[in-house]
């Protein structure tokens, strides 16, 4: 079962990466654009059949290495 | 040292300079009996994958070096050292890319907040020193009460700014430690500045501190 981590900034954590790929939208004429946010997806694959196991797995990985809790916050996406 | 370690000889020479012995311990090494404090010096453990510091909080010594800390042992982390025990929560918050996504070797001017800790001990509060950063990744975030402000970022005359933040670290913090002042961590490297040849020694006075902490084990 393969199962995606999205990584992104937590709320008031700068985003140097973000803002700079948002400015440049801008000059390239995408004016709507407002804040970008870059993050990052980790996939794991997992072998169990489970979605409730493979889920609660990610999320202990998650806590232990995958994410630094300071800095970050994940949403896990059981992909099947 | 880690895989990835790559100051440690530059550390262990500024030790014995300052009258420690010291001896170069491999990450996999489950015993530091006998040594009075360590120093997890400068580089890229592990390659910085993942974060910087996340996978070498794992490798086996750190429960040593998590010891030692509990027992009121001088341990100090440097540049990669400093990510290293935020990562492991032996210091509060972390450490992110540098605010202008740039890499920064150049001397930076610090100036002391405390000297409660093994690393600032012999200095005063107040003092300017100066010693090279070179880091991408030192922009702090997220100090825990409790834990100390030992070092900021500063101008020539001790004015902390935002001109004199390199990095964008949260209040121009430069250096922590935890409350007992035993645990401490900084993003510059006091290591390459113990000689005036190499254009200040005011590290010498860091790691005159640190070696002052050590007590026979």
């Amino acid at each position: 079962m393969r199962v995606r981590v999205n990584v992104q900034r937590r709320p008031g954590i700068a985003d140097p990466e973000g803002s700079t790929t948002a400015q440049a939208l801008r000059s390239l004429g995408f004016d709507e654009v407002g804040t970008v946010a870059i993050g990052r997806a980790i996939l794991v694959e997992v072998e169990t059949d489970d979605q409730d196991e493979a889920r609660g797995r990610v999320e202990e990985m998650c806590r232990q290495l995958l994410t630094n809790p300071v800095l970050e916050d994940f949403e896990i996406e059981v992909l099947a | 040292m880690f895989p990835g370690t790559n100051c440690e000889h530059d550390v262990a020479y500024a030790l014995q300079e300052q009258g420690a012995t010291a001896e170069l311990v491999w990450h996999t090494s489950e015993d530091l009996s006998g040594f009075d404090g360590v120093v997890l010096p400068g580089g890229f453990a592990h390659g910085d994958y993942l974060r910087t510091g996340a996978i070498a909080r794992f490798s086996p010594i750190m429960e040593e070096v998590a010891r030692m800390a509990a027992g009121g042992r001088p341990v100090l982390g440097i540049c990669n050292g400093f990510q290293i025990l935020c990562e492991a929560g032996m210091l509060s918050g972390a450490l992110m890319k540098n605010r202008d996504r740039s890499f920064l070797c150049r001397p930076v001017h610090l100036r002391v907040e405390s000297t409660n800790s093994i690393l600032t001990r012999e200095a005063r509060v107040g003092q300017v020193i100066q010693i090279p950063l070179n880091s991408y990744e030192g922009n702090y975030v997220a100090p825990a009460a409790g834990d100390q402000v030992i070092l900021r970022y500063c101008g020539a005359d001790g004015e902390v700014d935002d001109e004199s933040n390199p990095n964008g670290s949260v209040d121009a913090i430069a250096g922590m430690a935890n409350a007992a002042g035993n645990v401490a961590g900084l993003m510059p490297h006091p290591e390459r500045a113990i000689e005036s040849v190499l254009g200040s020694d005011d590290g010498a006075l860091l790691i005159g501190s640190f070696v002052a902490s050590l007590q026979p084990a």
